[in-house]
């Protein structure tokens, strides 16, 4: 277990400056995650473009972990279309969670930083906060549309 | 590294070290530093070897078989409430009532004591500093009774208002539950000034001493508290063992509130009768291997003496309080002016959790989160702290591992 692995530089970097940070005011659609047990807490804030998402803002507080993810999810689904988010979500969840996964890392990009929390259980939470958060806020715009 | 004070308690900790087998081991490739006692302490091996001695030779179930087993089971069963009544000065072994720790204590003073006889209109009186297990047991008797949890502030520092006490304890308080010591904040409560006002008002007191007894002598008569309860797993005891002491005039009153074993002198279909005090409210078979451990702690602690350990913990907090002003950046949340070793503390730009991650990776083991006590988190405003918690068996060259992993976690995240 190596503390590089998992404060890589793009992490800290990204915690220290993250990108897309604040609000998106109006939004399409929003969502908020929390963390009881660290006490992060973070808003997602998203524009759609028919099924692309053409602008995503974050902004909370939470730990470099949590706080570096959500920055580059920005980053990462900023103009895809809900399919492709839904992949990204699986392979980063993979990533997080299995050692086996078989994720191709350079379809990741700059995603791919988060490679070392799961060698570090207690933390795997703070990485996947906003991808939760990401889904809650696309499924309460998909919800009216599967009702009708 | 600065020089390091010498203890003026005549502690010998390294002696005392030796006796907890897990202490010598490495994490991450560096010597351990176990900073969480707060969170459970560690156990000596007189404490390991009792229970082992236990199962090895005397396990039977106790009050029941008339064979040798059952008996010395027994006999180490209420052996070690006699051991418990002695060491918190209680006056009867009936006052003694196993439970699993803590939060079942205050539970069972919540729902025997409290929820017969409740009516809307009535108070339960806790303060701002309390860990969940002394909130959430008063709140779901509120709820099941209508009656109503106030809560008494608390300043900047984590000191307990008590002008604001005395305003709010009156005619319709039914209970007044304190910490002795706070887990989140390290403020040791000065619970007799609140006790004396109680008793004025005719309130019974309940006092979570969970953090309390590890680190100084209790005298629950002295107190005058109706109720004080602990945990074994915080005073190098075993987990899933714990006491409720209680005022036997208080305890007599209350109904049993679990029925079962043990806890019966006859039953028939129709009517059953309970058995006395302590028994009342221990049903089916007690953590016999816990309460034998829970004593062979408490006679480890006495073989030192509560009195050095306070004096030398204090040292400690003293030493690790100073070495902690020197990093840049870091906040100590709680400054009572009477504390116990109990450290929490936050550091500029850096989330607790990180902190806990880079100096656990240098094999400091401190906690982070908000402690089980959200409301003190809310207070001061921050997600969550750092916290560092001192035993005897820690020395001031832990504290400086302590700033200097601390250091590096500012250069890593920097
Ligand atoms: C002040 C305080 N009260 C109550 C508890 C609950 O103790 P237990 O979990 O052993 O029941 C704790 C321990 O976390 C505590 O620190």
């Amino acid at each position: 277990m190596d503390l590089k692995d998992l404060y890589r530089d793009v992490i800290v970097d990204h915690n220290r400056h993250p990108r897309n940070f604040g609000k998106l005011e109006p939004a399409d659609v929003h969502a908020q995650g929390h963390n009881p047990l660290c006490g992060d807490r973070l808003t997602l804030y998203a524009n759609l473009d028919g099924d692309r998402i053409s602008d995503i803002k974050f902004e909370g507080s939470g730990c470099a972990i949590s706080v570096s993810s959500a920055s580059l999810l920005t980053e990462a689904v900023k103009g895809k279309t809900r399919a492709e988010v839904q992949q990204l979500f699986e392979d980063v969840h993979a990533l997080l969670t299995r050692h086996d996964a078989n994720v191709d890392l350079a379809k990741l990009g700059k995603l791919a930083a988060l490679s070392g929390v799961r060698e570090f259980p207690a933390r795997v939470k703070c990485a996947s906060l906003c991808w939760h958060t990401l889904n809650a806020a696309l499924e309460s715009k998909s919800e009216p549309v599967t009702t009708e | 590294m600065s020089a390091l004070p010498t203890s003026r308690t005549q502690l010998d900790v390294a002696a005392i070290r030796r006796d907890f087998p897990i202490l010598s081991q490495t994490v991450n490739g560096k010597p351990l530093v176990y900073l969480d006692n707060a969170a459970s302490s560690q156990r000596p091996r007189a404490v390991i070897d009792a229970i082992s001695h236990y199962y090895e030779f005397d396990h039977a179930n106790v009050h029941r078989g008339v064979h040798a087993l059952s008996q010395r089971a027994t006999d180490a069963y209420e052996g070690a409430r006699e051991v418990v009544r002695r060491f918190i000065r209680a006056r009867d072994t009936k006052e003694i009532i196993f439970t699993r720790g803590t939060t079942e204590s205050v539970n069972l003073v919540a729902q025997s004591l409290l929820r017969p006889t409740l009516q809307p209109g009535d108070e339960i009186l806790i303060s701002a500093l309390e860990h969940h297990a002394n909130i959430v047991p008063w709140q779901l008797v509120c709820e099941q009774t209508g009656a109503t949890l106030k809560v008494i502030p608390i300043d900047q520092r984590g000191v307990v208002d008590f002008a604001a006490f005395e305003r709010l304890i009156g005619p319709q308080t039914k209970l007044l539950a304190l910490a002795h010591v706070s887990n989140a904040l390290g403020t040791v409560v000065p619970v007799a000034d609140f006790i004396a006002v109680a008793k004025r008002h005719g309130v019974p007191v309940l006092l979570d001493g969970a953090q309390a007894i590890p680190h100084a002598a209790v005298d629950v008569q002295a107190l005058g508290c109706d109720f004080y309860c602990f945990s074994g797993h915080k005073m190098l005891g075993p987990t899933g063992i714990g006491v409720l002491y209680g005022r036997r005039e208080l305890l007599e009153r209350m109904p049993p509130w679990q029925g079962g074993g043990d806890m019966i002198l006859s039953v028939t279909f129709e009517k059953t009768e309970f058995n006395q005090l302590p028994w009342k409210f221990e049903a089916g078979t007690p953590h016999i291997s816990g309460a034998v451990g829970l004593a062979a702690a408490i006679r480890y602690l006495e073989g030192i003496g509560m009195d050095r350990i306070a004096a030398y913990e204090q040292e400690l907090l003293a030493y690790a309080t100073e070495r902690l002003s020197t990093v840049p950046g870091l906040r100590v949340i709680g400054t009572a002016p009477e504390k116990a070793s109990v450290i929490s503390f936050v550091l500029d730009n850096i989330h607790p959790h990180d902190i806990g991650t880079i100096v656990d990776s240098e094999g400091v083991a401190i906690r982070t989160g908000h402690h089980c006590a959200m409301p003190v988190m809310d207070f001061f405003a921050v997600p969550a702290t750092a916290r560092a918690s001192l035993a005897f068996y820690n020395t001031f060259e832990e504290i400086d591992r302590l700033v200097a992993a601390l250091e590096h976690t500012q250069r890593v995240l920097g």
